[in-house]
């Protein structure tokens, strides 16, 4: 192997990493609050790259119509609770966000011609589109079962992990997509091309973690996150709803896996299930950091990324089969070092 | 039952009557009645597993009770959520303390003004002021982690993030539970100061003669009812009490 192709693979490796990276926060973040283990991260890969591709076709992404009914499900949901308890006053804002914003959206796309509009107001419209689909499913599928054991939220998981990959194929179809490169602009680095995209990936995965942590370090409603995530009786007892917490965690899980799809849709092609093996590489990066460390989970995800891309080249018919023996060492060691801990009684 | 019912002096802030707590078909209270006013410390003493700790829950929403409460002049319904109560001005010290470990001194006040930032008051930092006042203790350590304060600290931590709610009601697990006395004594003048802020105290404990001391008003809780109440001089004089909880030196608990 020469000097050349070490760079290509490392280049590679780390961009795909930055993205479990991604992932693997997010999957740290919403296991910690809301003791979820969230399968579904992937998919919202898949619907951010999909949802995007279909805009610059100029399609209506199928997505629209999931926000409009589930918002529409849980106005139906909450309305009911609303009128029978006669607190009318919350019913206005209700069904302003749950039934106007998603109905606005939806005709929004149909009048605008979405695929020729500026990449960064199409990417807008993607966010505003898939992200309100994190914070809606927590209410719908996780928040009657808040203070279920972990095993039955697992199991829902994987339920709203199946519908969406369902959804997915009905919505955008069996092909793939891939978008347009954000920049064409391409470097030299010892004699192996560095590309623009890659760059990009790598500087705005950083600049999003950087965000994270000034927002868990500096707003109190990052420090009422982890303060959720740490106590939960405590955290009640300051007036942190688990409610808020958990739609306020889904909204960032759900914009980090969107954002990441929109990033990595120009690098690789994308199809409606391709978000399962994405997420589950940020999985095992969450592994290694045991679900807990923020830290430790980003670099196992980077780990997993030059992992990936190097037995790719080595041995690419078994590249999956690596990455994912990864886990059996980790949790081997994992299991010997740290001391078991019973689930918490609620 | 006016909607904002106007502070006097010994307003009822909270009357229950005939509270009922029950885990399964055991029932851990029954027909418990109680009585605070504002500006009033009322303690409920009594030994291990009498229900102090289940009374506090209920009354915090965090366990289902049935029975008459009245808090702020409001009727409750049998739906009661924590959260509610806390935008109502009513908190909990629980016994547990339930501090965010691993966050400041600091940033464990902060969350404790989190509803106040939510519903849009934004004077934590003078709260927050106020509190530093009242345990300067806390003012040194506020850069601290809260899981390496020593016991005493922790539990004015605890008082501290309750009282950054600015509640009207405020309600106390044990504040001494695991204490060495020079701190117990200095938590309880805390406590009596707090008084003259308005705020109704219902203060759980265990060590009976510190809690009559500071208390206006006590009741005797025994296997989950009631058996003795009274004005806490009236109470520390009686020779039941004298008998089972003060002791006469030598027969203290």
């Amino acid at each position: 192997m020469d000097l050349q192709i070490l760079l290509l693979l490392g280049q590679d490796g780390i961009t795909n990493g930055a993205i479990y990276a991604l992932l693997a926060l997010a999957l740290v973040l919403v296991f910690a609050v809301t003791r979820v283990i969230f399968i579904p991260q992937g998919e919202f890969v898949a619907y951010g790259a999909l949802t995007l591709a279909a805009l610059q076709a100029g399609k209506v992404p199928g997505t629209i119509w999931l926000l409009v009914a589930l918002g529409a499900t849980i106005a139906v949901l909450d309305g009911f609770r609303l009128l029978r308890e006669k607190r009318y006053a919350k019913l206005p804002p209700l069904l302003i966000f749950n039934v106007g914003l998603p109905l606005l959206a939806a005709a929004g796309l149909f009048a605008l011609p979405a695929g020729d509009l500026p990449l960064w107001l199409q990417v807008t419209i993607t966010m505003l589109v898939v992200v309100p689909l994190g914070p809606m499913i927590y209410r719908l599928a996780f928040q009657p079962l808040a203070s279920a054991p972990v095993l039955v939220l697992l199991i829902v998981s994987v339920a709203v992990h199946v519908a969406m990959i369902g959804l997915g194929l009905l919505f955008f179809g069996a092909e793939g997509s891939r978008t347009p490169p954000f920049t064409e602009i391409s470097f030299e680095l010892a004699g192996a091309p560095l590309q623009g995209q890659t760059v990009l990936v790598v500087v705005a995965s950083a600049a999003l973690i950087i965000g994270l942590y000034f927002f868990f370090e500096r707003t109190i409603y990052g420090k009422a996150l982890r303060a959720t995530a740490m106590n939960r009786t405590g955290a009640r007892l300051m007036g942190i709803p688990p409610a808020l917490a958990g739609k306020l965690c889904l909204t960032l899980a759900a914009a980090i896996g969107v954002f990441s799809g929109i990033l990595i849709a120009p690098i690789t092609t994308i199809y409606y299930d391709s978000g399962f093996l994405i997420g589950l590489k940020g999985f095992v990066g969450a592994i290694i950091g045991g679900l807990a460390s923020y830290p430790v989970a980003a670099l196992g995800a980077i780990l997993v990324g030059l992992l990936e891309s190097f037995s790719s080249f080595y041995a690419s018919a078994f590249k999956e089969v690596i990455v994912f023996t990864l886990i059996i060492p980790v949790l081997l060691w994992r299991s010997l070092t740290s001391r078991h801990v019973e689930e918490e009684e609620e | 039952m006016s909607k904002h019912p106007h502070l006097h002096d010994h307003e009822v802030i909270l009357e229950v009557k005939n509270l009922r707590v029950a885990y399964g078909k055991v029932e851990a209270l029954h027909d418990v009645d109680l009585t605070i006013r504002r500006g009033e410390i009322v303690t409920v003493i009594g030994p291990n597993g009498a229900g102090k700790t289940t009374l506090l829950a209920s009354l915090m929403g965090l366990l289902p009770a049935t029975g008459e409460i009245v808090y702020m002049g409001h009727a409750q319904g049998r739906e009661r959520e924590v959260e509610t109560l806390v935008r109502q001005g009513m908190t909990l010290v629980p016994e547990k303390r339930e501090l965010f470990a691993e966050m400041s001194v600091e940033d464990n006040l902060l969350l404790g003004a989190f509803d106040r930032y939510r519903s849009g008051h934004r004077d934590q930092m003078e709260t927050m002021d106020e509190v530093f006042e009242l345990f300067p203790r806390l003012e040194e350590r506020r850069a601290q982690l809260a899981g390496t304060l020593s016991g005493g600290e922790r539990q004015m931590l605890a008082m501290g993030r309750a009282l950054m709610a600015k509640p009207k009601l405020l309600m106390l697990d044990e504040p001494s539970l695991g204490l060495a006395p020079l701190i117990i004594k200095e938590i309880f003048r805390i406590i009596a100061e707090l008084k003259q802020t308005g705020v109704a105290i219902l203060l759980v404990e265990q060590n009976a003669r510190a809690a009559l001391q500071i208390a206006d008003y006590g009741y005797v809780l025994e296997t989950g009812e009631v058996s003795l109440s009274g004005p806490s001089a009236e109470l520390a004089a009686d020779p039941r009490v004298i008998e089972a909880y003060l002791g006469l030196g030598h027969k203290t608990r």
